[in-house]
């Protein structure tokens, strides 16, 4: 039996059916809306298992589901060592998102990553302490500014309305997952001109262990290989 | 394995030998407040150390070195000179990348240190010294450098001093500092600052914002610095060697750059009290990179002695840390030089 999680609620969903549907697996929700049972017709040995996408990277590592959709921000952000235990199957097309790295649009004097690293030595030498950057990223965005060599930064940790922080005082900066930048802009950020720290879509994972005959007869049949 | 027990034998002999050396046992907390570790070191020690909370005391970490409380004991209520030993655990989670390693590395281990707090000059070859007749006669090197050299070096550069402190502040973290130098040894280009019809937001003031705006047009006048200079830093942070050989390569960059004379001779006398202590020198390595990639609070003398084994951390580090005690110590500040030895790795060298 292969247990596969998806997420719950949302587009996110409904794009992962619409993606196996294509592959002619059809998934669905049983009973009312409210209810979290899964369905699914035409694979074999395929169980459905809906869960909140940010479960999914926890539940493959534990092996509680053999195959999740989830998005590769969470798997890396929440998984150290995740390729060790995971293999990443396919990228699915959508739920395309960044993580960037977003400061005040009225820091005329800040475009990069450079300009940021001088910023953030000044602010320390005349606040007494280190600039801050909220996010819930918290590891894939200090290892990023790690490999930068980027001193004199704190992170502080915000789970939520994020953007906001910097109105707040709260933050200096932030670094956050966009797909149009809308909610940036709304809020008064601009993103540095600098690769996005992450692009991530919604990928279909496998947990390493359940890999075997079974798993590529059903990776087979959606049309790819392990 | 070499058991914990074993572990904890050989450490506590080596706490009794820094006692015969004149120092006074201190046991700081295994529990530390987090916040004045995490403003010293930064993220990188969030990502090393094991942080937990505490309803009253806030965020805590488990130690994860000893050299901060020391330092802050001894600047609670210490007299000079002072002489400090220690042994116990100290904790450090391992942040792997995208692959989990097959051998993870401990994350708790003993450390046993000494630390002294002495105007003395002959404090650096005292402890170098003390560590090398503490460790094994044979399977086990040293590496030594200085801080205080690149230091002197980069103070030596005919820079404005923008330029200068940016380099200076940087020197820790190789790949920042390279590409300063980058730019500041080609023609600096004039640059748009765009208006905004965004209001202000966030803490940073405007005048903040302002006056790093005067200071990069000013900087855009500024001449390049002449090419000679980075090959000259290049030439000396490729400086490794046996300290003869090394000192010899530095003597022939002092006559370009007078700025580095002091910093040399300070590190002749050094190697001359290792001699009188009767260490070869030659039997020392002197790498100029040296202290460049260890915490950032050493800005002297510094060293570690390696065993054989290439996947093994340093058998024992160390050096001096003057700044850290002016920053701990709320304006007092009092020149300290101190290293640890890892009895975890010392037992299991002995048991091979």
């Amino acid at each position: 039996m292969i247990r596969l999680g998806v997420p719950s609620k949302g587009r996110l969903m409904e794009q992962t059916f619409d993606w196996f549907a294509d592959r002619g697996v059809r998934l669905s929700r049983s009973g009312s809306d409210r209810e979290y049972a899964g369905r699914v017709d035409g694979a074999d040995g395929l169980s459905l298992v809906l869960l909140s996408a940010g479960e999914i990277p926890r539940e493959l590592r534990a092996g509680r589901i053999e195959l999740g959709v989830t998005g590769t921000d969470l798997v890396r952000e929440k998984l150290a060592g995740w390729r060790s235990d995971i293999v990443e199957i396919a990228g699915m097309g959508f739920g395309h998102a960044d993580l960037i790295l977003a400061v005040p649009e009225c820091w005329r004097d800040c475009e990069t990553l450079d300009d940021l690293s001088s910023i953030a030595r000044d602010f320390r030498a005349a606040h007494g302490f280190r600039l801050r950057i909220a996010t819930k990223y918290h590891r894939l965005v200090r290892a990023w500014l790690a490999h930068h060599e980027i001193a004199d930064y704190q992170l502080v940790d915000s789970q939520g309305a994020t953007e906001g922080t910097v109105a707040n005082q709260t933050a200096e900066a932030i670094a956050d997952i966009t797909s149009s930048g809308e909610t940036l802009r709304a809020n008064n950020l601009k993103i540095l001109s600098e690769e996005p720290i992450l692009r991530s879509q919604a990928t279909l994972f496998a947990s390493r262990a359940a890999m075997g005959p079974e798993m590529d007869r059903f990776l087979s049949q959606l049309g790819m290989a392990a | 394995m070499t058991s914990k027990r074993d572990k904890q034998v050989l450490g506590q002999k080596l706490l009794a030998a820094f006692r015969d050396a004149g120092a006074v046992e201190i046991a700081p907390d295994i529990l530390l407040p987090a916040e004045s570790l995490l403003d010293l070191y930064g993220e990188d020690i969030r990502a090393r150390a094991y942080v937990t909370a505490d309803p009253i005391r806030g965020e805590m970490m488990l130690r994860p070195d000893f050299t901060v409380p020391v330092v802050q004991a001894h600047m609670e209520n210490g007299a000079e000179p002072a002489r400090y030993c220690y042994l116990g655990e100290v904790f450090r989670k391992q942040d792997m990348g995208d692959t989990r390693p097959e051998n993870p590395r401990d994350n708790e281990y003993l450390q046993a240190g000494f630390e002294l707090f002495s105007r003395e000059a002959s404090a650096d070859a005292e402890i170098f010294a003390l560590f090398h007749r503490l460790l094994p006669p044979y399977g086990v090197r040293s590496e030594t450098g200085d801080m205080g050299l690149l230091r002197d070096a980069v103070r030596g550069l005919p820079l404005p001093d923008p330029r200068r402190d940016a380099l200076l502040h940087h020197i820790w973290r190789p790949v920042r500092f390279q590409r300063l130098l980058a730019r500041f040894s080609t023609p600096a280009m004039a640059r748009d600052f765009p208006v905004t019809r965004a209001s202000w937001a966030g803490l940073r003031s405007e005048s903040e914002m302002v006056t790093r705006i005067a200071r990069l047009r000013a900087d855009a006048a500024t001449a390049p610095l002449p090419a000679i200079w980075s090959e000259r830093l290049d030439r000396l942070f490729a400086v490794r060697g046996p300290a003869p050989e090394a000192l010899a390569a530095l003597r022939e960059l002092v006559s370009d750059w007078p700025g580095i004379a002091p910093a040399v001779e300070r590190i002749e006398t050094r190697f001359a009290a290792i001699a009188d202590a009767g260490i070869d020198p030659a039997q020392v390595v002197f790498d100029a990179s040296h202290g460049r990639t260890t915490m950032e609070y050493y800005d002297g003398f510094t060293f570690s002695f390696l065993a054989g084994h290439p996947d093994w951390p340093p058998l024992a580090t160390g050096g001096r840390y003057d700044a850290l005690t002016a920053v701990l110590g709320k304006g007092r500040a009092i020149p300290a030089v101190g290293g640890i030895i890892r009895p975890g790795l010392l037992a299991e060298l002995e048991a091979t």
